[in-house]
């Protein structure tokens, strides 16, 4: 049960300091994968199917639809990494550490029930906090996209672990996923707009 | 079939048919027909029969019947001046005057049926009586709206949808979490996040959680209703996209956005914290006022002018609830005033800008010489906007001062008023050098279809500044006592 919290810790630093866009794409793809288990695991003793549903969603879009759709979009605008981010790549991983800390400490200091999980909040905490900070973070569109999808995967690990009760409002966050799938498009018009704007200027 | 889903359905089934109908002629009679079909049944549901619940989830109180007839009623009239917007908007590529680029309008096929997903989307927010439900409503509401404000395809409208969608997005997963905290409050075994378990249970709910749940339901709709410091996306959003869809999101979009806080402070009030909820609505609405006065002071844009005094007046509605008691029938009140001017602006920003091709004020002056009908609109709409006598505006702003000094509360009303006179002098400078300017054009024949809306705004604008009629204050005051206000 701890692995996968280290898993996503782990996971989120190591984005934090990478400028290849598909090695950061396929990280998140593997957040993804282990946040659709976390339901089915969570619940090992009563099984429902809507819960099932849950975990399976999370696995389908966030471990493979939405990481497939975001290669595809680099592919087709041919952009491999973020070569000038706002804050440099060191930093944000030291921005990183401070933010594991300082979600730390509010997961042990909010009070939670005793039945959750303070490590299973903390990371969701902290995957909130690393998403929102990539994205003001981070200058390409694509990169963007990617800090949404962990900051909206810190939203399903919180969902998960404090209103299991509730599957039903927590597969509501799958519907956060439109928002990437429609920030992809975004890209794809960015670019096509600069092609635009380059052919308008060369006549 | 129930007659509030079909309020939400008609929209919604015109909406997608009309990506698919290629004749203009019969896409605009159905795009009429839907708003004329939803605007009756919107009245006749808000106010000529008692108040009813359709499915568990989806129902009417005061508040929703309050929104819902002005959401409707804007809707009307954005159709009537859309009709002629659409028809004299080129389908070819363009080039466009402003920036010099080329541009190519969204086709009318998709620009109708996002007008019209829109509005079903928003009617769902204002319907539902499920938190989870009215969350994935106001998402709805993002996403029908992006591509309006898309419509004109270049490069600054692709910027300020983008931003509009990034800030909306984080603010609706903000606003999530609100609900899973929501969640957390609810005493144990009971698995029901409907509005109506929740005030039945309100006196047992944690207080902790319920105020961590406003928390985040206040900065995550806050960002979507316009609130400071989480208003970023407005004034791009407000200025590039087309005057109607201005008019909507301003007069109709923020007010869902506000219900969504109004909902979580009905909750908290029932639950016997109600000034917790308050205390932050006086400092967003104090902080959101004085950001919009400071950037209304020196706008060059005038479409951003009424963006940024679209913050102000949202920072006024969250203060009004805030002061509470008298302040929310107040705060009620001016949420319609603001709605009625707010987008008769902005349709006659719509047809100044037809005329002049720019954004800039100071390229535009004389406009009382110009375009005569258009000018004095845009005159009245301005002196209705800052609050001046008989204009309905200056009694909802008043009833709010009222309940303020009724509770003491100095420091606020001071902020408030300081706040109004700084938005008055940046709005004014604009205004009179537009409207009085010196001007060599000539008069240009204005376009019927294209007044007639802003017209009946100002006479509803004029009208409830100088009478109520009485169904609609006891609406607003039931609806006020809903949120735990006081009837006049």
């Amino acid at each position: 049960m701890t692995a996968i919290p280290v898993i996503l810790i782990l996971s989120c630093l190591f984005i934090l300091g990478s400028s290849r866009l598909s090695v950061a794409i396929r990280v998140v793809a593997v957040q993804g994968l282990f946040l659709g288990l976390l339901p089915l695991i969570r619940s090992a003793g009563h099984f429902s199917v809507a819960i099932l549903i849950l975990g399976l969603s999370g696995i389908i879009f966030k471990g493979v639809l939405l990481p497939w759709l975001m290669q595809t979009v680099v592919k087709h605008t041919g952009v491999q990494r973020e070569s000038a981010p706002y804050v440099a790549f060191g930093t944000s991983i030291l921005i990183g550490v401070l933010l594991l800390g300082l979600s730390t400490w509010m997961a042990i200091n909010m009070g939670f029930p005793a039945n959750t999980s303070l490590l299973m909040i903390a990371t969701a905490m902290f995957l909130i906090l690393v998403g929102l900070f990539l994205m003001i973070g981070r200058r390409l569109p694509i990169m963007q996209c990617l800090a949404y999808l962990i900051l909206e995967n810190g939203v399903y690990a919180l969902g998960v672990s404090i209103s299991l009760e509730f599957p039903l409002i927590v597969e509501l966050g799958i519907l956060l996923d439109i928002f990437v799938a429609v920030f992809l498009m975004g890209n794809l018009l960015f670019h096509l707009d600069r092609n635009l704007q380059d052919n308008g200027n060369k006549q | 079939m129930n007659i509030l889903i079909s309020i939400i359905l008609i929209p919604a089934i015109a909406g997608t048919a009309s990506y698919f109908i290629p004749s203009n002629k019969f896409r605009r009679w159905l795009w009429g027909s839907a708003a004329v079909i939803h605007l009756l049944l919107s009245v006749y549901v808000s106010f000529l029969i008692p108040h009813m619940q359709s499915i568990s989830w989806i129902g009417m109180d005061a508040l929703s019947a309050l929104f819902l007839s002005l959401t409707s009623l804007l809707f009307m009239m954005v159709t009537i001046y859309g009709w002629g917007y659409v028809s004299r908007e080129p389908a070819e590529q363009f080039a466009d005057i402003e920036t010099g680029g080329f541009l190519k309008n969204t086709p009318e096929s998709i620009f109708t049926g996002s007008l019209l997903l829109f509005l079903a989307a928003m009617s769902l927010a204002i319907l539902s009586r499920h938190f989870g439900l009215q969350w994935m409503a106001i998402e709805a509401t993002t996403l029908a709206s992006a591509p309006l404000i898309y419509y004109h395809q270049n490069r600054n409208s692709l910027a300020a949808a983008w931003r509009y969608l990034i800030l909306c997005s984080v603010g609706i997963a903000v606003a999530l979490m609100g609900i899973f905290f929501i969640g957390l409050a609810m005493p144990s075994g009971i698995k029901d996040l409907t509005l109506q378990a929740l005030l039945l249970h309100a006196s047992q709910l944690n207080h902790k959680w319920l105020q961590v749940a406003f928390i985040l339901m206040l900065v995550g709709y806050g960002t979507k209703m316009g609130l400071a410091p989480m208003h970023n996306w407005l004034p791009d959003a407000h200025s590039e996209s087309p005057s109607p869809v201005s008019a909507l999101l301003s007069g109709a979009l923020l007010n869902c956005a506000f219900l969504g806080v109004l909902r979580i402070q009905q909750v908290c009030s029932a639950g016997g914290i109600a000034a917790f909820g308050q205390e932050l609505l006086i400092l967003f609405g104090l902080i959101s006022m004085g950001t919009a006065a400071i950037f209304l002071l020196g706008q060059v844009d005038y479409k951003r002018m009424l963006a940024y005094s679209s913050v102000e007046h949202m920072g006024i509605l969250a203060l009004g609830v805030g002061i509470g008691g008298l302040g929310i029938f107040g705060a009620l009140l001016h949420a319609i005033n603001h709605s009625i001017v707010k987008a008769m602006l902005f349709l006659t920003a719509g047809n100044i800008h037809y005329r002049f091709h720019t954004k800039v004020s100071s390229k535009i002056t004389g406009l009382g010489k110009i375009m005569p009908i258009t000018g004095l609109l845009w005159f009245a709409g301005f002196l209705a906007i800052v609050g001046t006598p008989p204009f309905g505006i200056f009694l909802s702003e008043f009833t709010i001062l009222r309940a303020g000094i009724g509770q003491h509360l100095w420091l606020v009303i001071a902020l408030f008023l300081v706040f109004l006179i700084v938005a008055f002098i940046g709005m004014a400078g604009v205004f009179i050098h537009m409207f009085f300017g010196r001007t060599d054009a000539h008069p240009y024949r204005e376009n019927r279809g294209a007044v007639r809306p802003i017209i009946i705004f100002a006479l509803l604008a004029l009208v409830l500044g100088l009478w109520i009629p009485g169904w609609l204050t006891k609406t607003i005051q039931q609806a006020a006592i809903l949120i735990g206000g006081v009837a006049n």
